[in-house]
């Protein structure tokens, strides 16, 4: 177990370093994927089955797989991934290892052997569904926020219009069709909605 | 198998925090800044999970499933930006951001 801990974190520790030093975008975000594995197999021999797992679905599957897409849908493999001058990384990357050196220092002062059991995903879902249910609530909340938000930042100012008006036209026609049973006589003031095979706008 | 001890893993997390910080400050291209703002988090979710591992408590894990759902909501949000950001500046360089520079 000790071996793979080591073994692990030497991949995660290199494969996070392609992730900052390479200038192709999508070789970056692989290695990403890579860092994101040899993670898991630490959370692993921490004895954490479960988030192990859970870094492999939701780090691994779904948010880097939401960044391929990002990066396809913006075709930035066209343009220029970088424009950073040779030495302009020096600056920055010194003090991060001092900063690095300091922290090191003080973890490894004082060492302290892990408990050695494995937390089980009962034990987890037991702590998540007891006394931290009020985060778990929150979460769902927080997620249903950026939700709302990515979609909202992410239309085009056009959409709003377009998608208000669709709604306006929706709403229109289902008032028609309500005071108006016959099928005939449904129109009503909008010209679009006379014929039944309207083209739907699907953008709404 | 409780050879690795606590001081190993934070030393870990350290370590990746570190590189992602250092990604964050030297590179300018927007999706790679939230490349390295996931690998930080990432990294602090790992210290969680040691600390837990350190007293063979849940609350470790419990506290990394809310950094994942935080990570995952702050991508969303971060890469619906990016992709305004190139539409309306035709560039992912965080640099070319300074309309608001006095």
């Amino acid at each position: 177990m000790t071996a793979m801990f080591y073994i692990a974190a030497v991949v995660a520790v290199l494969s996070t370093l392609m992730v900052v030093t390479r200038t192709n975008l999508v070789h970056a975000l692989l290695y990403l994927v890579i860092s994101l594995f040899a993670v898991a197999v630490v959370f692993y021999t921490l004895g954490a089955p479960f988030v192990a797992a859970l870094e492999v679905i939701v780090y691994a599957g779904a948010i880097m797989m939401l960044f391929l897409f990002a990066v396809m849908l913006l075709n930035v493999s066209a343009d220029s991934p970088t424009r950073v001058s040779r030495i302009a990384w020096l600056g920055p990357t010194i003090l991060v290892a001092i900063l690095l050196a300091e922290v090191v220092y003080g973890i490894t002062r004082h060492s302290q052997a892990l408990a050695g059991a494995e937390v089980g995903p009962q034990a987890v879902s037991e702590a998540l569904y007891g006394p931290y249910v009020l985060g778990v609530e929150l979460a769902s909340m927080l997620l249903l926020a950026a939700l709302i938000g990515a979609r909202h930042v992410a239309a085009r100012a056009g959409d709003e219009q377009e998608a208000a008006e669709s709604m306006e036209r929706a709403r229109a026609k289902a008032a028609g069709r309500a005071a108006l049973p016959g099928p005939g006589l449904a129109a009503g003031p909008d010209p679009t909605a006379a014929p039944d095979v309207v083209p739907e706008d699907e953008d709404a | 198998m409780a050879s690795v001890s606590l001081d190993n893993a934070l030393v870990l997390a350290a370590i990746l925090f570190a590189i992602g910080f250092a990604g964050l400050l030297t590179r300018r291209n927007l999706i790679v800044v939230l490349a390295c703002i996931e690998i930080m988090l990432n990294a602090g979710g790992l210290a969680f999970v040691a600390a837990g591992a350190r007293w063979g408590q849940a609350d470790g894990q419990v506290m990394f499933l809310f950094v994942l759902a935080m990570a995952a909501a702050e991508v969303a949000v971060g890469l619906a930006i990016a992709i305004r950001f190139r539409q309306s500046l035709k560039s992912l360089d965080i640099d070319d951001a300074d309309e608001m520079k006095g």
